[in-house]
């Protein structure tokens, strides 16, 4: 049996709440506090403090490679950062074993003053790595990031898919010997992510420990072999990814019919004016809800806690794989849109004829008012989509390939 | 070279990461080896990054004490006639602004350095002392270039400096102590209280004055002169002019009590680094 790479024991990671309420606190707050002690230890259990991550206990042998998945605010990212030494946990320990390269989010580690060139150094001194080592994989660094005219650019200049590329180039060639990679392959063209989940699996098949973080439950499949759902902050699920992927996505449909006003998974980055309460699809015919016929015309409805002024809604239909399909933006508008003073707090977004192959889909909403994004939900809604009939012909067709169908018409000989 | 060959093939080391208790991360010798190459680098770094963008470049190293050297001469100097104790304007100034430039540019950059790079210190691990450290290093250079310039200036106004220019070295690493311990402190709390960013270049006005720089320290009577010596600059801009210039009575009594206070700010701000460190990316 494999050596083991990372081995946590009961490990927990506590936050302090409100903090953005009250600003980063101020000196004066600081030296009156020093007067005031308190006598009492808080509640650590209580409202003002948030366990990101609880009594973890998780062991990842060399050669592993793991896809965490769960809601947004499961400590999946929290995970990471602990692993990669960036912050440390509240209580546990984890051992880890061998060099750590990680790819946090996007913009990792750079120095935005610094040439691409002198941030590989800089990137592979801070893995740990002798000057000599980072020359030797210089080269194919630069031609996988693609960068080669931009080496001698401060990277404040690249654009974003540049960073990641190159981000992604030194994290992978460095050769640390756990990798550690944080929903990054969001960001950058398609091609690229080809070409990264290539490397990540390439990396996997050196003997190397990955770690990863995806919402994209279908890559997470294609390259992990072990899946681990967190809820919470603990580890509800861990297995072979497959029936670690099934759980989570019944957890999700679960969390779907709960009041969704209860759900802790809420976009981190929102105000919450106003919150969305539910979400759901119905044909026009009158027929039951979240059950659509191919071809059907239907309507999501978006219910929200406060009227609140200029709101956006931007709905994701996604498979249930968490692939997005399509989405709609009331933020790019058209004729066709009716906004309506007095409209309450229900929002509706109507479909001609909605063109999915049978199958379950879900829906994601995020809400905007102004500048700032008020709300956001994975997983708001789920539906079902029955064969039906578009344009007089049956779907699904045979041997469909994808999620959605065109209207579309044949000129053939006879 | 062997070294190469061993870190070509590494033996797995087994970090263990938990809640740290007490004083433990910043000083520990092992993990500061095991970064040496960082250390380097990022010292390169803040070294190349200083000037660059901008027009004149490394002749700001010598033009911010030069300036304040004609500034001083003139209102202090011509006009306020503030005693030099018999030494030329020019050389009696500079040889106080050069170390004084350098510990409160390593103050004043060094307490932002934290917050300046909280896109590394949120997105990766590394003992967050090579930041101020690393500043401070850089400003060593600054401080060779300057002192090349203090020595031209020295001669071209007839001074020859005479063997206590050796103790030049210890001096410098007084100031060094103190700037550490000062941007080590400073750095730690600007992370959670965004009021040091205003609160230190005012301070270091108040400080430059508070520093015989302007005004031979001879000007305080005892036991003034002696006691404020505990302000640290004080031994380094006496001894400074005294090591430079070749004349006066050697003041070893303030540079004794200076470097006793430097090595307290020193430790006083390790410590409380030491305390918040493993914080600060939650906080940055």
């Amino acid at each position: 049996m494999a050596a083991t790479a990372i081995e946590t024991e009961g490990l927990g990671k506590r936050y302090r709440l409100g903090l953005h309420k009250r600003g980063y606190g101020t000196l004066r707050e600081a030296i009156t506090g020093v007067f005031h002690k308190e006598d009492d230890e808080p509640d650590y259990d209580g409202p003002e403090f948030l366990w990101a991550l609880r009594d973890l206990s998780l062991t990842i042998r060399q050669g592993e490679v793991v896809g965490l998945v769960g809601h947004n605010g499961a400590g999946k990212s929290t995970l990471l950062k602990i692993l990669s030494r960036i912050t440390e946990p509240t209580e546990g320990h984890v051992d880890v074993t061998g060099r750590v390269g990680s790819l946090l989010e996007v913009g990792t580690g750079f120095h935005p003053e610094l040439t691409g060139r002198e941030n590989i150094f800089l990137n592979g001194s801070i893995l740990g790595m002798r000057k000599a080592e980072i020359r030797k994989r210089f080269d194919e660094i630069v031609e996988f990031a693609e960068i080669e005219r931009f080496l001698d650019t401060p990277v404040k200049r690249y654009s974003s898919g540049m960073s990641v590329r190159l981000a992604f180039a030194v994290a992978a060639h460095l050769e640390p010997e756990i990798l550690l990679v944080d929903e990054v392959l969001a960001v950058g063209d398609a091609s690229f992510q080809r070409k990264s989940l290539g490397k990540m699996t390439e990396v996997a098949s050196q003997g190397r420990t990955v770690v990863f973080v995806s919402h994209n439950l279908a890559i997470i499949q294609a390259l992990c072999e072990r899946g681990v759902l967190l809820e919470r902050g603990r580890a509800v699920a861990d297995g072979p990814v497959k029936e670690t992927i099934d759980q989570y996505l019944t957890a999700l449909e679960r969390s779907a019919s709960d009041d969704l006003l209860e759900r802790t998974d809420r976009d981190r980055r929102g105000y919450y004016d106003t919150q969305i309460c539910r979400v759901e699809i119905a044909d026009t015919s009158g027929g039951p809800a979240d059950v659509i016929v191919s071809g059907q015309p239907a309507t999501i409805t978006v219910d929200v806690t406060e009227e609140v002024p200029a709101l956006e809604c931007r709905l994701t239909i996604a498979d249930s794989l968490g692939q997005p399909v399509t989405s709609m933006d009331s933020e790019i508008s058209a004729p066709a849109d009716v906004r309506e003073p007095g409209r309450g707090t229900r929002l509706e977004c109507q479909l001609a004829s909605l063109p999915l192959l049978p199958g379950r889909y879900r829906i994601d909403v995020l809400l905007k008012a102004g500048r700032h994004i008020q709300d956001g939900l994975q997983a708001a809604g789920f539906f079902d989509v029955q064969p039906g009939v578009i344009d007089g012909r049956p779907v699904p067709p045979a041997g469909a390939d994808g999620s959605i169908v065109l209207p579309h018409a044949w000129r053939l000989p006879t | 070279m062997l070294r190469d060959l061993e870190s070509a093939t590494p033996a797995p080391e087994t970090i263990r990461l938990e809640a740290t208790r007490g004083f433990s991360r910043v000083l520990a010798p092992r993990e500061l080896w095991r970064y040496r190459d960082l250390a380097a680098q990022i010292a390169l770094r803040d070294i190349t990054v200083r000037y660059r963008q901008t027009l004149l470049g490394a002749a700001w190293a010598v033009l911010q004490p030069i300036g304040f050297m004609v500034v001083f001469s003139l209102f202090f100097g011509s006009l306020a006639g503030v005693t030099t104790n018999g030494l030329p304007y020019a050389p009696f100034y500079l040889a106080a602004l050069v170390p004084w430039t350098f510990f409160a540019n390593a103050m004043l950059l060094g307490s932002d350095s934290l917050v300046a790079n909280s896109g590394l210190v949120s997105k990766i691990y590394f003992p967050r002392i090579f930041m101020p450290a690393g500043i401070l290093v850089a400003g060593f250079v600054d401080l060779a270039i300057s002192t090349v310039i203090l020595l031209i200036i020295v001669f071209a106004w007839g001074l020859v400096p005479s063997a206590a220019i050796l103790v030049v070295p210890l001096l410098v690493a007084i100031a060094a102590a103190a700037a550490l311990g000062a941007s080590t402190l400073l750095s730690a709390l600007n992370v959670r209280y965004r009021d040091i960013r205003y609160v230190v270049p005012f301070g270091i006005q108040l400080w430059l004055f508070a520093s015989p720089v302007a005004y031979p320290s001879s000007l305080l009577e005892e036991p003034w002169r002696t006691i404020s010596a505990i302000n640290p600059m004080v031994g380094v801009v006496e001894g400074f002019r005294w090591a430079t210039l070749g004349e006066g009575a050697p003041p070893w009594d303030l540079i004794g009590i200076s470097a006793v206070a430097a090595v307290a700010i020193l430790l006083a701000g390790l410590a409380y680094f030491d305390r918040v460190e493993r914080g600060f990316a939650d906080y940055v």
